[in-house]
C-alpha cells in the first residue's frame, strides 16, 4: 500500500530523450518502476532506452495505458508540459523541473481546476514507494518498505528522514516531495488526507520550512480531521537570518507571518508531535507510535 | 530581483500610472539642478536603496529651495542607511530621487502579488496608507482588503470598482483608482513581477491619485524572458561574494559568526543552522551547493568561504542525492584546499549517494578532516573545534 504510486503505476516520461530525462529514467527503470514510454514532440515513432517515444502525451497515454507522467523538461517549457498532461487526463503528474516562473504556475493551477489530474511539484524530488516504484531524482539507498508516510517541502531533509526511519526499522510507505516553489500542485493538507486514508500508513511525518502558509493550512486540516494516526512535524528555519525586505506586502498578516515559530505553534495546537531538530525526527516518530 | 524606486517609477510611468514629476541624481549639484528643472516650491529627496521603511530611518528629506535640495542630497549620498528592512549593515546611498513634494489629505495602500495559497494574482489594499501599515494590519486584520484575479480574464470592471469601494473611494476617484489598478495588474503580468507595491498612493486636494512611493520585485525564474528587466539589477547592492558564489551554482549568504557552513539543499541547510545555533555556535555563512554544481564550481565556492578570515572551522553537511553525489563535493573541497593551502579544520559529514567514496577520496588526496557520523555529531564537533580555535 502507500499513496499515489505503487506496483500498478505505469509511467510516461515527458522529456525522456533529454540529458536529465535519460539519466533519471535509466535509474527509475533499474529501480523497478514500470516506465512504459516517453514523450518528445517531433520524435514520435522513435525508440529510446528500449521504449516507444510519442509526439504527445495523449497519444502516449492511449498507446501505453500510462497513469502517471513524470516531467523532465526545461523551465521555459515546463508549464506547457504540465498543461498538456492535465488536458490528456493523466491522473497523476510529477514535475521535477526547477525554476519554473510563478505566473506560469498560476496558469497551470487554473488548468488543474475541474480536471481529474493531481499534480506534484514543480521543483519536487518526486515520489518513492520503497521496493516498488520510484518517480523522481531522489537517492534510493537507505529506504526500506515500511509504514511511515513522509510529506516534505525539502528534498535533502526527506533523504535524511528516510535514513532515520529506516535505521529505526520503521521504514516508509511512500515519500512525497510537494516541491519548494510558492505556487505548486498538491499541498501538505491534501497529502495528509491521502496518508490518513491509507491502511498501509501508521504514522505521518511532515517536513516544513519557513515561508508561505502551508504548514498552517495543514494544521487547520488536522484540527478538523482529528487523525487517529500520529503526525510528527518539523519546521526548518527557526534561526534563519532575516533577509532584506522590499515593502510590507509579504508580511501583512493575511498571508501569515511565514516564520517557524508561528508554524510550529499552529502544528502543536493540532496535536502534532514536534521534532526539536532535524536529527531527531525519526526518534520523535518512534516515540509518538508508542505513546 | 528588486529594483530601485526610480527604476520602478520609470516602468510604471510607461503604464500610465500617475507619479510626481522627478528624476534621479548622483550628486548634490545634480540634485539642485534637478529641483530647479522640475519646478515648484517644495521637493522630496529620497535615498535609493533596495529596502523599505526609509522614511523613519532618515532616508527621505524635504527641501524648500534648490539650495536645500543640494544640502539634503549631500546629507544622503555616500552615507549608510539602516532601515527596519535592511538588516544591521544597511546600504550606502549612491543616488537620490528628487521629485516634487505632493500635498495630500489622505493616502491609501495598494499592492499586487501572487497569493501562494490560492495560486491567484491578488490585489491587496488598505484605506489608509503609510509605513506603519504592517503594525496597523497586525492589530486589525480587517484593515486589509483583497480581491483575486481570474487566471484567464484578470480583473473585471466590477471587481475593481468593488475593490475601490472597499477602500472608501467614491465617484470619479473610484473610477480613476479602478483604472490605475488595472494598469498595475497589466504591468505585473506583462513583466513577470512578483510584487508591485504603492505606499502611499496619495489623494491630493484636487482629488487626483499620485503614486508617491513604488516598490517592484521580479520573479528571478522569469528573467530569461525579460532581458531589459534583468539589466536593471544593481550589482552594487549585492554582496560581491554572494554574486561570485552564484556564478558557481552556490547560494551564499554572509552571516556574522565563525563557523563556515556548507550544505546541499536549502531545507538541510536551514535545519543544520538551527542545530548549530541551538548548540551555541554561530555561522559565518550559509553556503548551499545547487545540484547542478560541478566539482570545479564547488571548489571555487569553497575557496570563497575559506577566504573569510573569520572562519575558524568549516562544517560540511551534505546528503548525496540522485543528481549531486557526495564524491563530487569531496573533489571540490580537495581542489580548494590544494589551491588555498588553508589549514582551517573541516568537519565532514556525508550521507546518501557515494558517501563512503567521498571520505575515501579526501583521505586519498591527503586532506585532513574530522569525520562525523551524523548531523548531531557534526554540529557538536564543529562548535567544539570552533571554540578551541577561537581560544
Amino acid at each position: 500500500m502507500g499513496v499515489l504510486i505503487g506496483p500498478e503505476t505505469r509511467l510516461l516520461c515527458q522529456g525522456m530523450t533529454g540529458r536529465m530525462g535519460t539519466f533519471h529514467c535509466e535509474r527509475m527503470i533499474a529501480y523497478g518502476t514500470r516506465l512504459v514510454g516517453g514523450v518528445r514532440p517531433g520524435k514520435g515513432g522513435k525508440r529510446h532506452l528500449g521504449l516507444p517515444v510519442f509526439d504527445s502525451v495523449a497519444e502516449g497515454a492511449a498507446a501505453t495505458g500510462a497513469n502517471v507522467s513524470a516531467i523532465f523538461v526545461p523551465p521555459d517549457n515546463a508549464a506547457a508540459a504540465m498543461i498538456e498532461a492535465i488536458e490528456a487526463n493523466v491522473p497523476l503528474v510529477v514535475c521535477v523541473t526547477e525554476r519554473v516562473p510563478v505566473l506560469d504556475m498560476v496558469r497551470v493551477r487554473h488548468a488543474l481546476k475541474g480536471s481529474r489530474t493531481r499534480l506534484i511539484g514543480p521543483n519536487s524530488q518526486g515520489l518513492l514507494a520503497p521496493g516498488s516504484c520510484k518517480i523522481g531524482v531522489m537517492p534510493s539507498i537507505h529506504e526500506r518498505p515500511g509504514r511511515i508516510g513522509i510529506v516534505s517541502r525539502s528534498a535533502s531533509l526527506t533523504s535524511e528522514v528516510v535514513e532515520q526511519t529506516s535505521r529505526l526499522r520503521l521504514g516508509q510507505s511512500t515519500t512525497v516531495g510537494v516541491g519548494g516553489d510558492p505556487v505548486h500542485g498538491l499541498g501538505f493538507a491534501a497529502c495528509l488526507e491521502l496518508f490518513l486514508a491509507d491502511p498501509g500508513t501508521d504514522g505521518i511525518i511532515l517536513i516544513g520550512e519557513i515561508g508561505g502558509v502551508e504548514e498552517e493550512e495543514a494544521a487547520d486540516f488536522l484540527r478538523s480531521a482529528r487523525p487517529k494516526k500520529p503526525v510528527v512535524g518539523f519546521v526548518a528555519g527557526r534561526h534563519a537570518p532575516r533577509r532584506r525586505r522590499m515593502g510590507h506586502a509579504g508580511t501583512i498578516n493575511i498571508f501569515g507571518r511565514g516564520d517557524a515559530e508561528g508554524k510550529i505553534e499552529a502544528l502543536r495546537q493540532a496535536n502534532v508531535f514536534i521534532a526539536p531538530d532535524a536529527a531527531s525526527i525519526g526518534e520523535t516518530m518512534r516515540g509518538a507510535l508508542t505513546s | 530581483m528588486n529594483i530601485h524606486e526610480f527604476q520602478a517609477k520609470a516602468i510604471l510611468a510607461d503604464y500610465g500610472v500617475p507619479l510626481p514629476r522627478g528624476g534621479v541624481a548622483d550628486s548634490p549639484e545634480a540634485a539642485a539642478a534637478l529641483a530647479e528643472e522640475i519646478g515648484g516650491w517644495r521637493w522630496a529627496l529620497k535615498a535609493q536603496v533596495l529596502a523599505g521603511d526609509r522614511g523613519p530611518a532618515g532616508g527621505v528629506r524635504f527641501a524648500a529651495s534648490p539650495q536645500e535640495a543640494r544640502e539634503a542630497a549631500a546629507a544622503l549620498i555616500g552615507f549608510r542607511l539602516v532601515t527596519a528592512q535592511t538588516g544591521p549593515e544597511g546600504y550606502v546611498v549612491r543616488q537620490v530621487r528628487v521629485e516634487e513634494a505632493i500635498e495630500h489629505d489622505r493616502s491609501i495602500y495598494v499592492a499586487v502579488l501572487v497569493d501562494r495559497s490560492s495560486g491567484h494574482v491578488a490585489l491587496i489594499g488598505a484605506r489608509s496608507g503609510g509605513e506603519d501599515i504592517e503594525a496597523r494590519a497586525a492589530r486589525d486584520p480587517s484593515l486589509i482588503v483583497k480581491v483575486e484575479a481570474d487566471p484567464v480574464n484578470g480583473f473585471s470592471v466590477a471587481d475593481l470598482h468593488g475593490f475601490a469601494a472597499r477602500l472608501a473611494l467614491e465617484g470619479r476617484l473610484a473610477q480613476d483608482a479602478a483604472a490605475l489598478f488595472a494598469r498595475l495588474y497589466e504591468a505585473f503580468i506583462a513583466l513577470d513581477a512578483s510584487l508591485i507595491e504603492i505606499n502611499p498612493l496619495a489623494i491630493t486636494d484636487q482629488r487626483a491619485l499620485v503614486a508617491l512611493d513604488v516598490k517592484m520585485s521580479f520573479d528571478d525564474n522569469a528573467l530569461f524572458r525579460h532581458p531589459d528587466i534583468a539589466d536593471l539589477r544593481d550589482p552594487a547592492e549585492s554582496d560581491p561574494v554572494e554574486l561570485e558564489a552564484l556564478r558557481h551554482e552556490m547560494n551564499y549568504v554572509k552571516l556574522d559568526g565563525d563557523i563556515g557552513l556548507v550544505v546541499n539543499g536549502a531545507g538541510l541547510g536551514l535545519a543544520t543552522l538551527d542545530m548549530l545555533i541551538d548548540a551555541g555556535g554561530r555561522a559565518a555563512n550559509f553556503m548551499d551547493i545547487r545540484p547542478e554544481a560541478t566539482s570545479r564550481q564547488i571548489g571555487e565556492g569553497f575557496s570563497l568561504l575559506l577566504a573569510n578570515p573569520r572562519v575558524k572551522v568549516v562544517l560540511v553537511n551534505v546528503y548525496g542525492g540522485g543528481v549531486l553525489p557526495c564524491d563530487t563535493v569531496a573533489d571540490g573541497i580537495s581542489m580548494a584546499l590544494k589551491q588555498t593551502r588553508s589549514k582551517t579544520p573541516i568537519v565532514f559529514r556525508a550521507a546518501g549517494s557515494n558517501a563512503d567514496l567521498a571520505r575515501g577520496r579526501l583521505r586519498n588526496y591527503g586532506i585532513p578532516f574530522v569525520p562525523a557520523a551524523d548531523m548531531a555529531e557534526a554540529v557538536r564537533l564543529a562548535v567544539e573545534i570552533g571554540r578551541k580555535e577561537a581560544a
